[in-house]
């Protein structure tokens, strides 16, 4: 530590450390533009110019490092004048339009210019204009607003690690910009806007909806991935303007994804449901709360309980899952599933209290070597995957075991790109146990006697061996493979053998509070065991029941197999809908569809992948007769006359909740079980591979118009399969190929894809209803162009 | 890998990449643009740009940076013979103006544009370190310094 003295007050700081950063965590104003604390300093603004004693000139705060006795002054007249005349230098090509700029009254510019800028202006000449540049569909361009801080530019290299602007040309001509005209592909894009000092990057569309002053903020928690991001939303008389990141540096440090800056624009979708409904003689009407609910539950009353069914979304909040499996506890049924999107459930029994991400999220950072098993991390849990680029960054080694050879922007150390899983993670296995000495279950040994291992499963173990800090990682990928069980047994002795931790990447918003709240056929609220376990999400929908009741569900797009989940539903006597939108299939199969309340409409909590509960409140009123489903659930608790479902706000039900769990914390060291036998043959014909994408996750992003131009959206609605594959069908980029499997057919487009394996066909979740999600099909070229 | 590039340039830039340490190879970019601007007959395309970012392994817009920070590379066609007039300080205050209002009169071109016959390309560029000669101008790999409107006229005659 040395002593510096800063106008006159003398303080201590580490030698090295930036004069910026310590007048900024004490809170000493200097301007500034190109700086920012979790980027390089580039020093080209020079706003920041301070005096600093025995220096000629005056020097740049934000890359200045302090030395012992230096004394500054960021106040004195020498300062003043410099920090001035930067200021005359910035606005001389700056345009004076603030009062059609988006930025205006949250500008740093503008701010600055009060404190610092001339009333007049004494530049005569032309100003520089620069033509405006489409970067895609999130960002509005403004670019003779620019002031070259490079802070966007900066971002992309070493933030969102994808180059794409950048400045070309020089000095009075320099221009940020693309150079080509492209669409920014990254999924942490739109932290460029809250980046940009200026109006020259703001949001697109925000663009012209509202003044800064106007609105009012209000905090809350991410809806859709497993980190729960701190949000800040902006609100103009009780409508959502826009969502804006706040800083968490625990969780989500000052970025967001771009999934949860513009997902809100689903809030206002033309689908959105008003009013409660029910269908009578085929006859949708719309109906008073107290009908609907009457309505429902004399309906639900008639079925037997264990022939009902509640499938809920992990987007809901812990309250409402929470309150959904003790309704249909209360009223004697088990089958309660929230894990539409699994099929094997062998080892449900030996799972963790919820899928735990093994450490907390910051702490990724120092991992020193990664296993990533099946996740297109990037766009699955994108600020998860930040933190493994930083470590990355540090040296790192991060590997992958996938099936689709997916881009990362860090490098990757190894690679096993397939679409035969146990056989591959069988390997790793086995070449750890060569060289680890330790106590494996003498089962497990035999099991891995029969396995050869190859280079690349031999370099991935080599590597993990050798870790400190390794982290072992299960992804949605893995999460939705059949022999999920077998998975993640394999893994869990990956992690063993290697002392590497083990974890989940999570999947949606609230994945650990729907485990926590005990919306699981097998285990109740805290993770108790039931002593008859109810029918898991795919029996519910493969056995038939007579009564469902889904929560926050598009089940024909969320569920492992579309295709047999409208089916079952059709087939039902009677099923109820929480559901925020009306669309053409719950209008089929729905006989009671009830309006809820969405994100940052209704209060709640939701639990992250590290096991961190968030609660938030209620901000804006929900459309029409649309109420918190948590208020709803309460309601049908009373007419069926339950105990203990009197509950005046859903604090008191988290409450309750947490009393439950005690001081249950979740172990991933247990929570696997040996398989019976390693299914190591590898599988026939074409294999198809189902990838959820970033922005047909859930609900409320399948409406965000925005997101759905974007590149991830618009290449989600063909089918992808390798260039090898391609010429075996004699099919190319213009044609479509008929798939069939499992007796369903239907045509997609084709996309020639290099990054799948070979026999492979990849196509992505959520689009429109297919058949499961992984399995043999076949392929043929076909003509027709309707899907 | 990109077939733009021959044979020919990539050796060439090969000898710039052993110039620097294996795990910077965009050290080279400036000498690889150099080789294939030359190779191309005197201008780049963002075809060519894209090419040399894939061989040394950088973003596209990193490279796009470089070429058009400086002056010798061109993004467009250009005649036969370069002219690179300076216009920086120690040029103008010994009479560039003059020079530039010479050649444009003669050639009938203003800057950034190429004469009808493909001839000559005039470009306005900043200084080339040669203030003890100025005013100054560069045609291909030529410096001609201490310039007077008659030596122009000979310089100009005397290219084919």
């Amino acid at each position: 530590m040395v002593t510096i003295e800063i106008d006159g007050k003398s303080y201590q700081a580490e030698a090295g450390q930036m004069l910026i950063e310590l007048t900024d965590n004490n809170g000493i104003d200097i301007p500034r533009f190109c700086y920012h604390k979790k980027l390089s300093v580039a020093a080209n603004c020079r706003m920041c110019l301070v005096e600093v004693e025995k220096a000629p000139k005056p020097l740049p705060a934000c890359a200045t490092p302090i030395m012992d006795g230096m004394k500054v002054f960021t106040r004195s007249e020498k300062a003043l004048i410099a920090q001035k005349s930067v200021m005359e230098f910035l606005l001389i090509n700056h345009p004076l339009d603030c009062p059609i700029c988006d930025q205006g009254g949250e500008c740093e510019l503008q701010d600055v210019a009060v404190g610092y800028g001339k009333d007049l202006s004494r530049y005569q000449e032309g100003k520089r204009v620069v033509f405006d540049k489409n970067i895609g569909p999130l960002i509005a361009t403004e670019m003779t607003r620019c002031i070259h801080c490079t802070r966007c530019v900066r971002f992309g290299q070493e933030i969102s690690g994808i180059q794409e602007l950048g400045a070309t040309g020089r000095g009075e001509h320099t221009e940020i910009g693309t150079y080509i005209e492209q669409s920014l592909s990254s999924e942490l894009s739109g932290n460029i806007i809250d980046l940009c000092p200026v109006g020259a990057l703001t949001s697109k569309p925000f663009r012209f909806k509202a003044r800064a002053w106007e609105m009012q903020q209000a905090e809350t928690i991410a809806p859709h991935d497993a980190v729960g991001s701190n949000l800040y939303v902006h609100l103009r008389s009780k409508q959502l303007m826009r969502v804006a990141p706040k800083e968490n540096e625990a969780v989500n440090e000052v970025w967001i994804s771009d999934r949860d800056r513009f997902s809100y624009e689903g809030l206002t979708a033309d689908d959105r449901l008003t009013t409660p409904m029910i269908k009578q003689d085929g006859n949708w009407q719309e109906t008073d709360w107290e009908t609907a609910l009457a309505f429902a539950s004399e309906n639900l009353k008639k079925l037997e309980s264990n022939n009902i069914g509640a499938l809920a979304s992990a987007t809901a909040t812990i309250e409402e899952l929470y309150l959904l499996q003790k309704f249909m506890r209360g009223i004697g049924s088990q089958n309660i599933d929230h894990r539409l999107r699994q099929v094997d459930f062998s080892d449900q029994n030996d799972a963790p209290l919820f899928p735990y991400l093994g450490q907390a999220i910051a702490d990724l950072e120092n991992s020193d070597a990664a296993l990533i098993i099946g996740s297109h991390l990037r766009k699955e849990q994108p600020l998860l995957n930040h933190r493994l680029r930083k470590a990355s960054l540090n040296g790192a080694k991060i590997m992958l075991f996938n099936p689709i050879d997916y881009d990362f922007n860090f490098k990757i150390a190894e690679k096993i790109i397939t679409t035969t899983w146990v056989k591959n993670l069988a390997g790793i296995a086995k070449a750890l146990l060569e060289t680890e000495a330790t106590l494996l279950p003498a089962k497990m040994q035999e099991l891995l006697a029969e396995v050869e291992i190859t280079e690349q499963q031999r370099a991935i173990a080599t590597v993990l061996s050798a870790t400190q800090k390794g982290t072992i990682l299960l992804g949605n990928l893995a999460t939705a493979h059949p022999q999920f069980a077998d998975i993640r047994s394999l893994a869990a002795i990956i992690a063993k053998l290697s002392g590497a931790n083990f974890g989940y990447c999570g999947e949606s918003c609230n994945t650990s509070g729907a485990w926590l709240a005990g919306a699981l056929p097998h285990r109740t609220a805290g993770g108790k065991p039931v002593e008859k376990a109810g029918l898991d999400a795919q029996a519910m929908l493969t056995q038939g029941l007579k009564g469902y009741i889904l929560l926050g569900l598009e089940p024909e797009l969320d569920n492992w197999n579309g295709v047999a989940a409208l089916n079952s539903l059709k087939q039902a006597e009677f099923v109820v809908s929480l559901t925020a939108y009306k669309t053409a299939a719950i209008e089929e199969y729905a006989n009671v569809i009830l309006p809820i309340s969405l994100f940052a409409e209704t209060s709640g909590t939701y639990v992250n992948v590290e096991g961190n509960w968030q609660s938030f409140k209620g901000i804006i009123p929900p459309p029409g007769e649309a109420r918190p489903a948590w208020k709803i659930l309460r309601v049908l608790g009373n007419l069926f006359e339950l105990e203990d479902f009197e509950y005046t706000s859903s604090n008191e039900v988290s409450e309750e909740l947490s009393e439950i769990i005690g001081d249950k914390l979740a172990n991933n060291k247990m929570g696997w079980q040996i398989p019976e036998k390693l299914e190591t043959q590898e599988a026939e014909g074409i294999q198809r591979i189902t990838e959820m994408p970033i922005y047909s996750v859930d609900a409320l992003v399948r409406r965000a118009d925005a997101l759905q131009n974007t590149i991830d959206a618009k290449i989600t609605k063909t089918a992808h399969i390798n260039a090898k594959l391609a010429n075996q069908l004699n099919v190319n980029e213009t044609s479509y190929v008929q798939v069939k499997q499992d007796e369903i057919m239907f045509t997609l487009a084709v996309t020639i894809n290099d990054q799948l394996p070979d026999n492979a066909v990849l196509i992505y979740a959520g689009q429109n209803a297919t058949a499961g999600w992984h399995g043999q099909v076949e392929l043929s070229a076909t003509t027709e162009g309707q899907t | 890998m990109s077939t733009l590039l021959s044979e020919q340039s990539r050796t060439e830039i090969d000898a710039w990449i052993a110039k620097y340490p294996p795990e910077q190879k965009q050290s080279a970019v400036m000498g690889a643009l150099k080789i294939v601007q030359e190779a191309n007959g005197g201008y780049l395309t963002t075809e060519l740009m894209d090419a040399v970012a894939e061989y040394l392994e950088m973003a596209p817009i990193a490279v796009y940076e470089v070429a058009t920070f400086y002056s010798m590379y061109e993004l467009k066609p250009v005649g036969k013979h370069k002219i690179c007039v300076c216009t920086n300080i120690s040029c103008m205050l010994c009479g560039s103006d003059d020079i530039v209002a010479h050649l444009k009169q003669k050639l009938n071109i203003g800057f950034g544009e190429t004469t009808a016959d493909n001839k000559f390309s005039l470009k306005e560029v900043e200084c080339l370190g040669a203030c003890g000669g100025a005013p100054m101008m560069q045609i291909g790999k030529t410096y001609y310094e201490n310039l007077t409107s008659e030596k122009i006229d000979d310089i100009l005659s005397q290219l084919d």
